[in-house]
């Protein structure tokens, strides 16, 4: 399918101007960035603030109102992105009356992938050992990490994660986080929402949001340097009232 | 569209359905207790049992599939596997066309053990061919199916898909020539049920009552069972978005 190696876009998503509007509500409100290539981006904030609806524009399934969203140098939702993408919803969209072998192997027969890809995506996340249990009688974790192997078949080379490590233990997560920077590593650029801010200091680069907005964009090191926080989530309570008393 | 992505989709619905034993045997043998019921209720009409009994061999994959199908597509979009799949390269018709797979070799299960049982032990006699029988049964199940993927967008809970049962499919019920012969309704009745997919379907079982051969008239039920299944199937299609608000 890809005829030749085509140079890497140096911004692997552009957004500009991104307006939302659900059910009569603003839920995104002008939203201006770049997501480099080849790292990992943590979009963070409290729950309710857009994260998802982002998500959803980025991926293209979201109707937006105004401003444009480009993905690897295409508009978000382009027929020829769809094989180069990856999506984990934040509830684990597998089939939850199927075993965990036949949920890979029918990702994988859609995304037109060799079944061994399927072994190798369930050992990165940990769940080889699971092959034959129905995803149904597996915890919330598990779960969610089928739905990540699923997502991974297609070796995509943008990544979107909507909350993946919620509700997993801190060894699981710390594979995890691995997970995504060796995948970084290889080229791939992830986004990974979540609402602990914990996890931001794992991250390559951040999006804090709040209430639609972007309040602050940068690496970990440069947001402590700016608010003089010793951590991040001191960082963003800093950036907040900042943004309030301005206001 | 891809012929791999189509049968792995269809394998994917048998493979559910496989795992969920309690809705095969109902899937199974429900028409064959209800078919066993009406051999008894019309014990001193054996005429009667020829033609209810085949008008209802032609009904009853119609509405189990309606059923199945609704239940199972509204599950799709909630449990967001079916957004997932609009983000992969999946064409629509491939998702459709894997159910209707999936779904006409449940259907066909279910058809020819009914008939095996009304033919073989009940005594029922059509005219028309066992093979003409079950291709029809078939048929109205593909349509049963079309117009249950094209309700499940209406439906937000299972419990509105399965209310859609009544409000879609008892109409065609009451119309559709079984309780009364349509010729014998209100003009406006007989007007509307000729609109009505189901009328078909039954129609056609009413054929193969006295007609031995693939008659004019049969085959103009196939037609039209047909091009009502790939109207539902279209619209059905064009309520699968890849982009929602």
């Amino acid at each position: 399918m890809n005829s030749s190696p085509r140079p890497l876009p140096t911004a692997a998503v552009r957004v500009a101007g991104l307006r939302v509007d659900r059910g009569g509500r603003r839920v995104l409100d002008g939203l201006d960035f770049t997501l480099p290539g080849a790292a990992v981006t943590g979009l963070l904030g409290p729950s309710g603030c857009g994260k998802t609806t982002l998500i959803r524009a980025i991926v293209g399934v979201q109707r937006v109102r105004a401003g444009t969203v480009e993905v690897l140098g295409l508009p978000a939702g382009s027929p020829a992105l769809r094989a180069r993408l990856g999506y984990v919803t934040q509830a684990p969209s597998v089939y939850a009356d199927l075993t965990v072998a036949a949920n890979v192997r029918y990702f994988a027969a859609v995304l037109g992938v060799a079944r061994e890809r399927g072994d190798r995506a369930l050992e990165a996340v940990g769940m080889a050992d699971r092959r034959r249990d129905v995803v149904g009688r597996l915890s919330d974790g598990q779960r969610a990490r089928v739905s990540l192997a699923c997502a991974l078949l297609g070796e995509p080379e943008l990544l979107v994660l909507d909350e993946p490590t919620v509700g997993l233990d801190p060894v699981l997560r710390r594979e995890l986080w691995r997970l995504f920077h060796e995948l970084a590593a290889g080229g791939a650029t992830l986004l990974v929402s979540s609402h602990v801010m914990d996890e931001a200091e794992r991250c390559d680069g951040l999006l804090l949001m709040r209430e639609g907005r972007l309040v602050a964009d940068g690496t970990p090191g440069a947001l402590r340097e700016r608010t003089g926080a010793d951590d991040l989530e001191d960082a963003f309570l800093r950036i907040v009232e900042r943004a309030e008393v301005a206001a | 569209m891809s012929l791999t992505v189509t049968l792995a989709t269809a394998r994917r619905v048998l493979e559910q359905l496989r795992g969920d034993r309690r809705t095969i045997a109902l899937l199974l043998l429900v028409p064959c207790v209800l078919m066993t019921l009406l051999r008894w209720v019309f014990e001193n009409q054996p005429d009667v049992f020829d033609r209810v009994g085949l008008q209802l061999l032609g009904i009853f994959p119609f509405v189990t599939m309606f059923l199945v199908t609704s239940v199972a597509m509204l599950r799709e979009r909630t449990t967001g596997t079916l957004e997932r799949l609009l983000t992969t390269p999946l064409a629509k018709l491939d998702l459709l066309l894997g159910y209707a797979l999936a779904f006409g070799v449940a259907a066909l299960a279910q058809a020819a053990l009914a008939s095996a049982l009304a033919l073989g032990l009940l005594g029922l006699d059509p005219t028309g061919s066992v093979a003409l029988v079950l291709l029809l049964a078939v048929a109205n199940a593909l349509l049963g199916m079309a117009l249950g993927l094209l309700v499940s967008a209406f439906a937000q809970t299972e419990f509105q898909a399965v209310q859609f049962l009544p409000a879609v499919v008892l109409p065609q019920f009451l119309l559709c020539g079984l309780i009364a012969p349509r010729d014998q309704m209100a003009d406006v009745l007989d007007a509307l049920s000729a609109g009505l997919p189901m009328t078909y379907a039954v129609d056609g079982m009413t054929q193969l009552g006295h007609t031995s051969s693939l008659s004019g008239d049969l085959l103009r039920d196939l037609v039209a069972i047909a091009l009502g299944g790939v109207a539902a199937l279209a619209l059905a299609a064009a309520t699968l978005r890849r982009r929602t608000a």
